[in-house]
């Protein structure tokens, strides 16, 4: 058995920038070497509120990206939505503040060994760790599609440099503020029609994922989804953040998004079964 | 600063320090395993255990409250069998000190579970969880009923015989705690764990209804913490003779002390580690700093010193 948490360890890490993006956050923040063992789709616990703080349970946010190449020594990137008390607190702490935090988390996207075509599926900012994603998977000689969706214009997550290593970008909003007026699921089951995709990878609200995974289902497409589920510790003790997920004979049990996931294979995730007893 | 000895004893169990995982905060450990090793504590208090597999509640299962949090798990776990055939190996491989607790659903459950954990080696006390419904009896929680309580124990204590320490686990949402005490150790508990968690409910203003899938779940972190120290303080003074395993919001070694000033023995840390996974290791720490500043040798000197008479 695979040691839990292995490469995790818990830190006091200095936030080297804070600036505002669009409706989000985005903080660098230095993490030393700990950047080395960070991969696409892992996350960071972080503590928020400050010593006397009555909120007592770290906050999860996906790493969108790590640096371990820049002056400060390693950093990630959070793309934060400021919508809680604890995530409001972090958007709104300083440069040069520091967090406690333990890290990195769960599980990664897998990076195919051959330079297959690979579409990318975001919805919201959780489109922010795909685009780390696409730097790796175009480093393998993948071409890399992406496609962005969100309600509203002010809502997409895409940052200019992040365009980079995409070979394409799709925008849909569901008001027709930005891109074409839609979802970003709508053009999925004609694109697996017309290109020769081998993997979706998917970051995004579980309705989203869920309707990808309904599309992938039909077809011998791999989908990896980064999942969701609301959680109080990220290490695998609380029990709180699962999911039904079955095993290759079928049976169903339920698994924690934090030490099992979040990058679960879609195919086998209990989709009609979320949030209900087995 | 001199050196203080931290070990305590538990029924006939000794441990080098007081400090224990709590039950269903934990796992079996090898989530921890990454932070610190797990020999470090005084012990592990593993995950309540029934006899079958189960699947728990649904989602959500958590609410942060003030100081606190919501948990409605349902007892999510792997059954005795598979427990005991992988969980128990691991701990015994870490050199852990290894406290098992059970649950059931019924009186002859539990005495199942004892008859199966009685062969197992390496196994320092059992920890018996009566905060379950008891499916015979309209669901009623077995530890908020005083004879449910005491058959339960008893029918452990006649399983398991008189060799390993058990400690009875008593909720908090009784009337008279002293009396459901008094019943699980005239039936055979050697020691109590005090407190579970406290029953509470949040409701979601976007649907307008209970927020947890489970609708109710138990509350802890600190906002139960003066709560845990008075059950502890109660107990203790009713029956100071009878170790406590005290639980409830404990987060650092002040916390820790006070415990052990209203009367425990030995202390579980359970929704501290959700926020910081090194907290049972910096609690160690910690309490034995205060005390050697309190000019305390030995933390049996501490246990229960709140309730000793000021001397003139």
């Amino acid at each position: 058995m695979a040691l839990i948490n292995k490469n995790a360890a818990q830190i006091t890490a200095t936030i080297v920038s804070n600036k505002r993006v669009g409706q989000y956050h985005q903080l660098i923040i230095n993490i030393g070497d700990l950047a080395q063992a960070c991969k696409p789709g892992n996350f960071v616990a972080i503590s928020v509120g400050g010593e006397t703080s009555g909120m007592i349970l770290r906050r999860a946010f996906a790493i969108s990206r790590v640096s371990t190449s820049t002056t400060f020594g390693g950093t990630m990137e959070l793309i934060v939505a400021a919508h809680g008390q604890g995530s409001r607190w972090l958007c709104a702490q300083p440069e040069g503040a520091t967090l406690n935090l333990v890290v990195p988390l769960g599980t990664a996207f897998g990076i195919p060994t051959e330079p297959v075509q690979v579409l990318l599926v975001g919805g919201g900012y959780g489109s922010a760790p795909l685009f780390g994603l696409a730097e790796v998977l175009n480093a393998r000689g993948c071409r890399v599609d992406m496609l962005l969706g969100a309600s509203t214009a002010g809502k997409i997550y895409a940052p200019m440099e992040g365009k980079r290593a995409v070979n394409s970008l799709r925008i849909y909003t569901e008001d027709g503020s930005m891109g074409q007026m839609g979802r970003v699921t709508d053009p999925i089951a004609s694109l697996i029609k017309d290109m020769d995709i081998a993997v979706i990878y998917s970051c995004g609200p579980m309705a989203m994922l869920s309707a990808i995974n309904a599309i992938t289902s039909q077809s011998d497409v791999i989908h990896q989804c980064a999942v969701e589920e609301s959680m109080a510790c990220g290490i695998g003790i609380c029990m709180t953040c699962v999911l039904p997920v079955a095993d290759e004979t079928g049976a169903v049990s339920m698994l924690r998004s934090c030490i099992d996931g979040p990058v679960m294979d879609g195919a086998y995730v209990q989709w009609d079964k979320l949030g209900q007893v087995l | 600063m001199t050196s203080v000895d931290l070990s305590t004893t538990i029924g006939n169990a000794w441990f080098p320090n007081p400090i224990f995982t709590a039950s269903g905060c934990a796992s079996s450990g090898r989530e921890l395993a990454q932070f610190f090793p797990l020999h470090d504590l005084g012990g592990v208090v593993t995950k309540s255990v029934m006899s079958k597999a189960r699947t728990g509640r649904p989602t959500p299962r958590m609410a942060e409250t003030p100081s606190g949090m919501l948990n409605s798990i349902g007892l999510q776990g792997p059954g005795i069998d598979a427990f005991i055939a992988k969980d128990i190996p691991y701990l015994i491989e870490q050199k852990a000190r290894i406290i098992v607790s059970i649950a059931g659903e019924t009186i002859e459950e539990y005495s199942t579970l004892a008859r199966k954990l009685r062969s197992v080696s390496g196994i320092s006390a059992i920890e018996v969880n009566i905060s379950c419904p008891n499916v015979e009896n309209r669901g009623l929680v077995f530890a908020c009923d005083p004879d449910a309580s005491r058959r339960v124990i008893d029918g452990v204590r006649r399983t398991i015989g008189g060799e390993l320490p058990i400690i009875a686990k008593l909720s908090p949402d009784v009337t008279d705690l002293v009396s459901i005490a008094r019943g699980v150790v005239d039936a055979g508990a050697d020691a109590l764990a005090l407190i579970n968690t406290v029953l509470g409910m949040v409701i979601n203003l976007d649907t307008m209804r209970p927020h947890l899938g489970g609708k109710t779940g138990g509350l802890s972190g600190p906002a139960i913490r003066p709560i845990a120290v008075r059950a502890v303080y109660q107990v203790h003074e009713a029956m100071p003779k009878v170790p406590i395993l005290g639980m409830g919001g404990i987060t650092n070694g002040r916390d820790a002390l006070e415990m052990i000033a209203a009367g425990a023995s030995g202390l579980s840390i359970g929704t501290a580690s959700f926020g910081n996974p090194m907290a049972l290791i910096s609690i160690v720490q910690e309490l034995k700093e205060l005390l050697g500043a309190k000019g305390f040798t030995s933390l049996r000197d501490a246990i229960g010193f709140a309730h000793r008479i000021e001397e003139a």
